[in-house]
């Protein structure tokens, strides 16, 4: 239960991390390492060298402009959990990162770090499909902006290339006062989900929906927006029937089976998150249901 | 192959090494310096028992280098106790049948202490959800969570109490 023996590296700034990335064979990068050091402790990853960005600080910060929220991808989860712009921009976000592993991985894991290591059962990934975020990746050739439809590619996979790291990512803002929805199942909290369901929804005062966005995740290889569902809702009147029908689209999706669940249970949860974080959506966006 | 020079200052004292960088905290804690307080249950970050302050954060040993911990300072279950005695939270364990074995204890320790810093006046569910990160496998939890309860009123209540 050690890891294999590796060079450490420690850059300041992200020149000097992609330099390194770009030159060092067999390199990976350490981010908060909450799920990089217990794959390298079971020898499952077995690297050359280490590329930790804890030091570099060109990765940390929050900025919100442009209609954008943008976040550093070395911002641990915990300072993400409390700051103040992503609970008033970004609740969904805030809402997902408190499901997040336990408060002891949250003081050291990263945004960044969830994103690229893309676990299916994981929260993080899933608020980035529900916003069509925006994933900067940086590497000697400089920045390049992949869209996060794009970005995760399959199973604990992503459009990264061996000298890539993130360096940011942005999630586009809704308009102030819409709805969210966070919802999950695990068997303890803090385990990974069964399956979960993360809801954005725009509702104009006259109670019709503007936007709806719904995001599943623990459900398939990668986080899955479910479209039948966004085009059930936009448009029309919001009401309990309305949101139910919605839901029921969540039976399209083709879930996994494994040892935690099988796939039937996995359609059927997905279909009752569903209806829970867009009911949950709806309520916080003034709706009386 | 992968030394580097690493100075971690623990539970107030500046400890100046050169340690493979694959080495854990939690092999630095006790290895180098024989801190064996922490304790290493599952060395892939879920039993929690190794759990300590870095920086005045919890954080699972086993799941950092310690030259990650270059300049940091950490605090271990050795540096909660008085020199004398036991602190408040550690009564509150003996106190309410809060460990058997004592084998996780270090680890809840450490956890709880951080929720009572940031949070004097915890829910039971709030106690339990912090402790999600730790597992206990033989008192069973109802006296940890009695215990972190009434060491926060203790606290709250002062000393003399």
């Amino acid at each position: 239960m050690k890891p294999a023996p590796f060079d450490y590296h420690a850059p300041r700034h992200l020149k000097e991390a992609a330099e390194l990335l770009a030159s060092l064979p067999n390199a990976k990068i350490l981010a908060g390492g909450q799920s990089l050091v217990p794959m390298m402790n079971f020898r499952y990853v077995i690297v050359d060298h280490l590329v930790d960005l804890g030091g570099v600080d060109d990765l940390r910060g929050i900025a919100v402009g442009n209609g954008r929220l943008r976040i550093g991808a070395m911002m641990r989860q915990r300072d993400l959990e409390f700051a103040p712009e992503i609970a008033k921009h970004c609740p969904l976000l805030g809402e997902a990162l408190r499901h997040v592993g336990h408060r002891q991985t949250r003081n050291r894991g990263t945004i960044g770090g969830s994103l690229a290591h893309a676990d299916p059962a994981a929260e993080l990934p899933a608020v980035c499909a529900a916003y069509d975020a925006v994933v900067h990746v940086a590497s000697i050739r400089g920045l390049r902006a992949v869209l996060f439809a794009e970005f995760t590619t399959g199973f604990m996979a992503t459009a990264l290339e061996p000298d890539e790291m993130i360096a940011a990512v942005e999630l586009p803002l809704w308009r102030d006062g819409h709805g969210y929805g966070f919802r999950e199942f695990a068997r303890r909290h803090g385990d990974f989900a069964l399956a979960g369901a993360a809801a954005l929804l725009d509702i104009g005062a006259d109670n019709i929906v503007r936007r709806a966005a719904l995001a599943l995740f623990g459900v398939a290889e990668q986080p899955v927006r479910v479209d039948a569902a966004e085009v059930t809702l936009t448009g029309k009147a919001i009401d309990s029937t309305a949101i139910q029908t919605a839901a029921a689209a969540a039976w399209l999706i083709e879930p996994i089976s494994d040892i935690h669940a099988g796939g039937d249970y996995r359609r059927h949860l997905a279909q009752v998150l569903s209806a829970r974080a867009l009911i949950d959506a709806a309520r916080r966006a003034g709706v009386d249901l | 192959m992968g030394k580097r020079a690493t100075r971690i200052t623990v539970n107030g004292k500046s400890h100046a090494r050169v340690v493979d960088a694959r080495l854990t905290l939690a092999d630095f804690l006790r290895h180098e310096l024989g801190l064996t307080g922490t304790h290493l249950g599952c060395e892939h970050g879920v039993c929690g028992a190794c759990t300590v302050l870095v920086d005045g954060r919890s954080a699972r040993s086993c799941l950092m280098f310690a030259v990650q911990a270059n300049d940091s300072d950490v605090t271990t279950v050795e540096g909660l106790t008085p020199d004398n005695g036991l602190s408040v939270l550690q009564q509150a364990f003996v106190d309410n049948h809060g460990l058997q074995c004592g084998f996780c204890t270090p680890g809840i320790l450490v956890t709880l202490t951080e929720l009572l810093r940031e949070n004097a006046d915890p829910s039971e569910e709030e106690v339990r959800e912090v402790l999600t990160g730790n597992l206990c496998r033989c008192t069973g939890y109802a006296g940890i969570v009695a215990a972190a309860l009434d060491a926060a009123k203790r606290l709250r209540d002062g000393p003399g109490s």
